[in-house]
């Protein structure tokens, strides 16, 4: 059957007819074939398509594993280098935050695997909706994330000119209850600072454009373009959204939960 | 599961039909809502084992508990359970590389300063 689809394939049509709104279906002459026009002609049906469309999307998230990758490991180095400062400067974050954040960011992934199964059942409200709830949570995190680097900001945890070590060498002055640094340790907490603006920041960044992206699936899944048997759009942006969910669901422990549980 | 493969795929000797004969499978939102209720689970899991002094086995737990979290979300978020075998040995040759890349990093670095940590 499927050898001799290349010999009457419907779909060499298709090149004259792509401006066809795109839930609409051809016909052939024989008025038997029906195929949906988001099929390209170079694959021989919808499931390889499919496939080929799973299988680029993951080679990319691959290249994502390790552009992130690189950072992991140089927190894991620098963190067996100078545990101390990494440890002292770890306990400044808030954890309420990053848990809270840590939910919110699943929940957000929860509502993008829903909206991927709306696309699938062709419920276009719900696929809308899910959508629109994906990217609320997605700015909510961006908005408590904002609100730890302001803190940052005035705490002078910013690695550069304005950095300051004073609540490390000295953090009973501040009401800061650690073990106080010696100055060349307290230094290495910027060390810290460095990689968590940049692992986060390359999150956020992330987020960012995924929030972007999420703006104009909205706005086409609104006008139907989701709901007749095309997912695909849908299906590989979910993946790169559940990606950088992973990224944080690493993060949030290896950043904020250091050493939590410090000797009385 | 995979074994089930319908009469015309099983005469499908170019593998054009469904490749890898991957299956076409819908996780429902009811298998959903348990995925999304175990990563809050083991969120909180996380945090109130951050807090516990267990020495060395603090970060490990820490790792062991994101890493669980992430198959997870790469099984049933991101349907990889469901996908062709191409697929799932894609996922697993890029994470195996990370690991390798990693390990081999860390051994260069662990033997230049040997002694000196």
């Amino acid at each position: 059957m499927a050898n001799t689809v290349a010999h009457t394939n419907p779909l060499d049509k298709v090149d004259h007819l792509e401006k066809l709104m795109p839930h609409e279906s051809i016909i052939n002459e024989e008025g038997e074939h029906v195929v949906l026009p988001q099929h390209r002609h170079h694959f021989e049906t919808e499931e390889q398509q499919r496939e080929a469309g799973s299988f680029g999307m993951w080679l990319f998230l691959l290249t994502e594993i390790m552009f992130f990758g690189g950072m992991f490991f140089a927190y894991l180095l620098y963190r067996n280098w100078y545990y101390p400062a990494f440890a002292v400067a770890s306990n400044q974050l808030s954890v309420p935050l990053g848990t809270l954040n840590t939910a919110i960011l699943i929940t957000s992934g929860f509502c993008m695997a829903l909206g991927v199964w709306a696309a699938e059942v062709r419920k276009k409200n719900v696929l809308v909706w899910m959508l629109i709830l994906t990217t609320v949570f997605g700015v909510a995190f961006i908005g408590v994330k904002a609100d730890e680097y302001h803190e940052k900001w005035e705490n002078h945890h910013i690695p550069g000119a304005s950095f300051s070590t004073a609540q490390f060498t000295n953090p009973a002055a501040y009401g800061i209850k650690e073990q106080p640094l010696a100055p060349d340790m307290a230094q290495k907490t910027e060390i810290y600072f460095f990689l968590y603006f940049a692992m986060t920041g390359m999150h956020a960044l992330h987020m960012i454009i995924g929030i972007g992206l999420l703006f104009w699936l909205t706005w086409r899944a609104h006008r139907g373009e989701f709901s007749s048997g095309y997912v695909a759009p849908i299906e590989n942006f979910g993946l790169y959204w559940h990606f950088v969910d992973i990224v944080w669901l690493f993060l949030f422990p290896l950043l904020y939960l250091i050493n939590r549980h410090l000797p009385k | 599961m995979a074994h089930e493969i319908s009469h015309d795929q099983a005469h499908d000797p170019s593998n054009v039909v469904n490749p890898e004969h991957g299956e076409h499978h819908l996780v429902t939102p009811a298998q959903y809502s348990m995925v999304f209720g175990t990563l809050l689970l083991f969120t909180g899991l996380t945090v109130v084992a951050a807090y516990i002094d267990l020495g060395a086995l603090n970060p490990v737990i820490a790792l062991g508990i994101a890493s669980f979290k992430a198959v997870v979300v790469i099984l049933f978020f991101m349907h990889v359970k469901y996908q062709s075998r191409l697929v799932k040995l894609t996922v697993g040759a890029g994470f195996f590389t990370f690991i390798v890349l990693i390990t081999m990093t860390l051994l260069d670095y662990m033997s230049r300063a040997w002694g000196m940590w």
